[in-house]
């Protein structure tokens, strides 16, 4: 009798657990379905001709036809040729950005580090700075460096903005990997011979670069989604990055349709890329 | 030549183009801000600019404003996030990593297209754009900046600290009161900074999600350097003081934990 009493005590239990098991991760995929219902919105009327998101007039390609064609042969007009350049534009200052704060915030990780405590708490006090600033005071705050040196604000200001808040992320990227790092080595490869240059090509830059790696890739998804650095340091010369032509765009009224197979194309090719990163670990992992 | 040589292989130094990198382009233009905001165009000292915010009752009602939708966007992100957060990192999925980058997977699809995207979700279920689309969509901006710290510090949590405590009589509650969310308070800290920061500064997505009916203390802001002439800059200059001095309070009280405001990455 106390036996089966106890049995059905443990049943119960087991069906609690169950049940607070599937609650919980329903909760997580409805917090997910919110999250990617505009997503969603995005790719399905990424597959319709109308001219504003939300109206169904049929399935069609035409949109990524005119995307890649850049004119829209129904009604024999050009897609805006600002979506082409502030395209390009978006993924150059990305690179240059990233390419510029992966370097000076990797030499900067290896000076820091062999510092001094007094000097390394000034420097990663400085280094946090474009961290927790918010877009628009780094924006408004090199606004005012840029004026006030009489530079023309262009393309260089908007990538050394850019650098401004990607390289600390480098920093921070690359410091791990040097504290792992064995710091007798590259002492070991000055002593036998190596220029520093050497050395550091060929002895610290393996240990460093996943490091390097993850900051780059870190600089580049920091620097696309930027908006509110960008939007002051770009100037008047019509530069435009997507996310500022796609801010015009908007207080112009209409969105630029072929944004939408763009953003979709994007965003396909993120997923894609992030399940073939996980399946290689859960490979390795094996 | 060799004491070139000698600097160059002293690595400290490698430090110094960074060092004056960012004594130009970050500590400068951050002092830039506190001149302009005491001068006027002609470069005298004046208090003007302060005096003008403080007796404009719209501009101080914007800022109260925005401060309000901050915090409650704080407060429903934290709500919303910690128990997903909890969710990943405790109950035993499949995937946890997929269901970490499912969160994050979203931010690269351009920000403000995700909010216009909200906007069309709003306008297809004829809900009005105003106060309440804002704060759904700044929550829908920012939750990801609020699960993701927490996650990272629960999964790093010691469990076998969970179990000595149910070892110890503690109930379920109790466990979680006094153990879980205890330990968890690094990574509420950078996950609140995280989502009050840029909530507070924003422009762009509350002038989008309520067409222009809602004005935050950034648009103030943006406007001030947008439209207006010179006078208009050194304004501008005394409100991003303002918030810079709010960041600087909140930053300073969320020290606590300034590693894991970088696990981010």
């Amino acid at each position: 009798m106390e036996l089966s009493s106890a049995k059905i005590e443990a049943k119960k239990r087991e069906r609690d657990i169950k049940i607070k098991r599937v609650c919980a991760q329903s909760y997580l995929w409805l917090l997910l379905l919110l999250l990617y219902a505009p997503i969603v919105l995005i790719i399905v009327f990424s597959f319709t001709k109308s001219k504003v998101l939300g109206n169904w007039t049929g399935f069609t390609f035409a949109l990524y036809e005119n995307l890649f064609t850049g004119y829209d042969r129904v009604a024999q007009v050009h897609v805006d040729p600002n979506l082409y350049y502030s395209l390009w534009y978006t993924l150059l200052i990305a690179l240059v950005a990233a390419t510029f704060s992966t370097l000076l915030g990797t030499l900067a990780a290896i000076g820091i580090f062999n510092m001094r405590q007094k000097g390394r708490k000034a420097i990663q006090f400085m280094n946090s700075i474009p961290m927790i600033n918010p877009d628009i005071l780094t924006g408004i705050s090199l606004f005012l460096l840029f004026v006030f040196l009489g530079i023309s604000r262009g393309l260089t200001t908007v990538i050394i903005a850019h650098v401004v808040f990607c390289t600390p992320y480098v920093v921070l990227s690359v410091m791990p990997r040097l504290t792992k790092m064995n710091p007798n080595i590259y002492e070991a490869a000055l002593d036998l011979g190596a220029t520093p240059f050497q050395a550091l090509r060929k002895v610290m830059m393996p240990e460093l670069w996943p490091g390097m790696l993850s900051g780059f890739i870190l600089s580049i998804t920091l620097s696309i989604d930027d908006f509110g650095v960008t939007f002051f340091t770009k100037g008047s010369g019509g530069l435009d990055t997507l996310s500022t032509f796609i801010y015009a765009d908007a207080r112009k009224g209409g969105l630029t349709p072929e944004l939408r197979p763009l953003f979709s194309l994007i965003f396909i090719t993120m997923l894609v890329l992030l399940i073939i990163i996980n399946w290689r670990a859960a490979k390795q992992k094996k | 030549m060799t004491k070139i040589l000698s600097i160059f292989n002293s690595r400290r130094t490698w430090a110094w183009p960074y060092v004056l990198f960012l004594v130009l382009f970050v500590l400068l233009p951050l002092l830039l801000i506190f001149v302009y905001a005491f001068t006027d165009p002609q470069g005298h000292f004046t208090l003007k600019n302060f005096v003008q915010f403080f007796t404009t009752n719209e501009a101080v009602n914007t800022f109260i404003y925005s401060m309000a939708i901050a915090m409650l966007t704080t407060i429903i992100c934290l709500l919303l996030g910690y128990p997903a957060a909890y969710i990943m990192a405790t109950a035993e999925l499949k995937t946890p990593a997929v269901m970490a980058m499912l969160f994050i997977l979203p931010m690269w699809i351009n920000f403000l297209l995700r909010t216009l995207a909200t906007v069309e979700l709003f306008n297809m279920f004829s809900i009005p754009l105003g106060e309440g689309a804002l704060i759904y969509g700044m929550c829908y901006d920012f939750l990801p900046f609020m699960i993701y710290p927490i996650y990272n510090t629960l999964q790093k949590m010691d469990h076998s600290l969970i179990e000595a405590a149910y070892d110890l009589g503690a109930n379920g509650r109790e466990v979680f009161t006094k153990v879980v969310l205890p330990l968890s308070t690094p990574g509420i800290y950078s996950g609140i900074i995280m989502v009050f920061m840029p909530t507070v500064s924003t422009f762009a997505i509350a002038e989008l999600l309520t067409r222009n009916k809602i004005t935050l203390f950034g648009s103030l802001i943006q406007r001030a350097f947008g439209e207006g002439g010179l006078q208009m800059w050194n304004y501008g200059a005394a409100l991003s003081l303002i918030m810079l001095l709010i960041i600087g309070v909140t930053s300073f009280f969320g020290d606590k934990d300034e590693t894991s405001s970088q696990t981010i990455i």
